[in-house]
């Protein structure tokens, strides 16, 4: 049960959100990418209040999850408005604004 | 490994909050609250009386409970050790006292502007969010045309991002900082989705907003753990101890300041993490991207500032080439890409992506004078780049507003007062003496180049020089060009946008021409922690 192997993991789980992020077209996929990488960083904070032998870490965790919580409230009302005007939540359609 | 019993209970006692430090921000939070109240409660007619005065009277209500406390006792700006703020968690010092009153005197601007209803009319701001709307031309929104009262959650909403703003510059910990950051994004990213007229640009600018907004915070929240990894704590004095003089691996502290450093530079729209920044200030009501333009920037150098400077000055030798190629390449974008933009609000947006690079020179000379210097320079760009988005404003067609460059040309036959303050920003934003622009410049690079960054300041003045041509373009298209024959009408602004422009442009005068007491205040002290 070395910690270390928590810190992997989580980094890993970034990585995949990051990726996911950049290669998924859908709004809402996008979002829960981010989301990922939110929840990664918390993994990471409690591995480390772990290793620190305090509860920093965590409570820091609960503050992620209530901003978490409160960038899903905003975030979906954004892409709701923007899905009701274009019937579509995909990324790749909201174009008008370039170079 | 016993967390459980990591500490007796009577280690939790009750916070010491020094209360007149954060009554400015109190004040701001107070205020967003019952401004969600009174949206509410109030019927339709009377919500946008009761919202004006209740936020002009609270930004002006901090500011002068900040000027009591900033006046009132001297040994409380210097001794900030021993007289800790909100247990720490607050740093509320010199630079944060100066950082505060430039957001509210912004701020109260940017509430005028925002407050408008004589340009727009019925206000620059849609009620239903999600209604629908032609990409470019003319909406057909009946209902919003026979309602000439206006949407008032903004309000509420610009104090919140305000008070966010404010935290952010005193935050005194990392995980403050995070909160104080999202605090301040997530209004912003609403705010944006407003416009009235050109509905799905606005939504289009919100959502790309939030969406990278979002990632780039995710990035800065894994730097924090990553730096609470390394010190075993996230605030920035910690971490500066972590760091010198220890045998902790260094992968952890770099790995962190890079993650936070990308999150900071993203809200400062500096460099290659500026790829949001044309596109949300073209697509936002043209109100809420002053705003954006002016206290963002404010807060997140300021933040990224306290962060340099505090946490991380004695491993300055190792991070510096990194953010000096940074500052090169967000001052190029910046020249480069702003020669070939057709649209003024982009044109604009690309100009602060060069200024931010401007700033970053600044604010990597860890010196007083680098750090006096980057808070003039925030003072001053900030008042410039609002007014400037005030004159926008005003420049209309039948379709809202003809922010293509084309529709400026003649403008100076049309309007030469509106021309000419225009011209006048822009030869701010240029950096021509007896403008604060220059007086900001030259502070900055003076500043690096004491502090040994002799090529960068070189980069910064070719830089400054190519970017000059463009807001030059901008004054010879609107003086020397025929004004074409269905082009755009000059608005008569009402009482709110004019003080706006006003003040902005006495401001962008005086700072040019008597920079000496503004400088003074900027320089009243450094950092402390």
């Amino acid at each position: 049960m070395t910690p270390t192997y928590y810190l992997l993991l989580s980094a890993l789980l970034f990585t995949i959100g990051v990726v996911g992020v950049l290669v998924r077209r859908n709004a809402i996929v996008v979002f829960m990418c981010i989301e990922l990488m939110l929840n990664a960083v918390n993994l990471t904070l409690v591995t480390f209040a772990r290793i620190n032998g305090e509860l920093d870490g965590q409570v820091m965790a609960f503050f992620v999850m209530v901003v978490a919580a409160a960038e899903v409230v905003v975030g979906l009302a954004i892409i709701m408005s923007i899905f009701k005007a274009r019937r579509s939540a995909s990324v790749d359609d909201t174009n008008l604004l370039k170079y | 490994m016993d967390l459980a019993q990591g500490g007796p209970a009577t280690a939790l006692g009750v916070p010491s909050i020094d209360v007149a430090a954060v009554l400015p921000l109190l004040i701001i939070f107070t205020a967003g609250a019952v401004g969600v109240l009174l949206e509410a409660a109030l019927p339709r007619q009377q919500r946008w009386p009761a919202q004006v005065a209740l936020s002009l009277a609270s930004v002006v209500g901090a500011g002068v409970a900040l000027a009591f406390y900033a006046t009132g006792d001297f040994e409380r700006l210097t001794t900030f050790r021993a007289e800790e703020a909100s247990s720490g968690a607050l740093a509320v010092d010199a630079p944060a006292l100066f950082l505060w009153g430039t957001l509210l005197a912004l701020g109260l601007l940017a509430l005028l502007l925002i407050a408008d209803r004589s340009v727009e009319p019925g206000g620059a701001f849609v009620s239903r969010a999600a209604l629908r709307g032609n990409a470019g031309g003319t909406d057909t929104l009946t209902t919003e045309k026979t309602f000439t009262g206006m949407q008032t959650e903004v309000f509420p909403l610009t104090l919140f991002a305000l008070g966010g703003m404010m935290t952010f510059c005193a935050a005194n910990d990392l995980l403050t900082m995070f909160i104080a950051l999202e605090v301040l994004s997530l209004p912003l990213y609403l705010m944006c989705g407003l416009a009235r007229r050109r509905r799905l640009i606005s939504q289009e600018a919100a959502v790309k907003y939030f969406l990278l907004g979002a990632f780039a915070s995710a990035f800065f929240l894994y730097g924090v753990a990553m730096l609470y990894g390394y010190a075993g704590s996230v605030h920035l004095a910690d971490i500066a101890n972590a760091a010198s003089g220890t045998d902790r691996s260094d992968t952890l502290l770099f790995a962190g300041f890079g993650l936070l450093a990308i999150g900071l530079l993203f809200k400062g729209s500096v460099g290659p993490f500026h790829t949001w920044t044309p596109d949300v200030y073209q697509g936002a009501p043209t109100p809420v991207t002053g705003f954006m333009a002016a206290c963002t920037k404010v807060a997140a150098f300021g933040g990224l500032i306290r962060v340099l400077t505090v946490s991380f000055e004695s491993t300055s030798w190792e991070w510096r080439g990194v953010l000096t190629a940074v500052a090169i390449v967000s001052m190029a974008i910046g020249a480069i890409l702003g020669l070939t933009q057709r649209d003024v609000k982009r044109m604009i947006a690309y100009s602060s992506v060069a200024h931010a690079g401007f700033l970053l020179v600044g604010a990597m000379a860890l010196t007083e004078d680098g750090l006096s210097a980057t808070l003039f320079y925030l003072l001053a760009y900030g008042f410039t780049t609002l007014a400037a988005f005030g004159v926008i404003s005003l420049v209309r067609d039948s379709s809202g507003e003809a922010t293509d460059l084309s529709a400026w040309a003649g403008l100076a036959k049309r309007s030469p007062l509106v021309a000419a303050v225009f011209t006048f920003l822009l030869l701010a934003l240029a950096g021509i003496p007896l403008t604060s622009g220059f007086v900001g410049k030259f502070a900055v690079f003076e500043a690096a180049l004491s502090d040994g960054m002799a090529p960068l300041v070189v980069v910064a003045l070719v830089a400054s020089a190519v970017a000059a041509f463009f807001y030059l373009r901008v004054v010879v298209l609107m003086y020397f060009s025929e004004p074409a024959p269905d082009g755009p009408a000059v608005t008569v602004p009402g009482a709110f946008t004019t003080t706006a422009i006003a003040v902005g442009t006495i401001a962008t005068l005086v700072l040019g021409v008597l920079p000496t007491f503004a400088l003074d205040w900027a320089s009243a002290g450094g950092f402390t922690f």
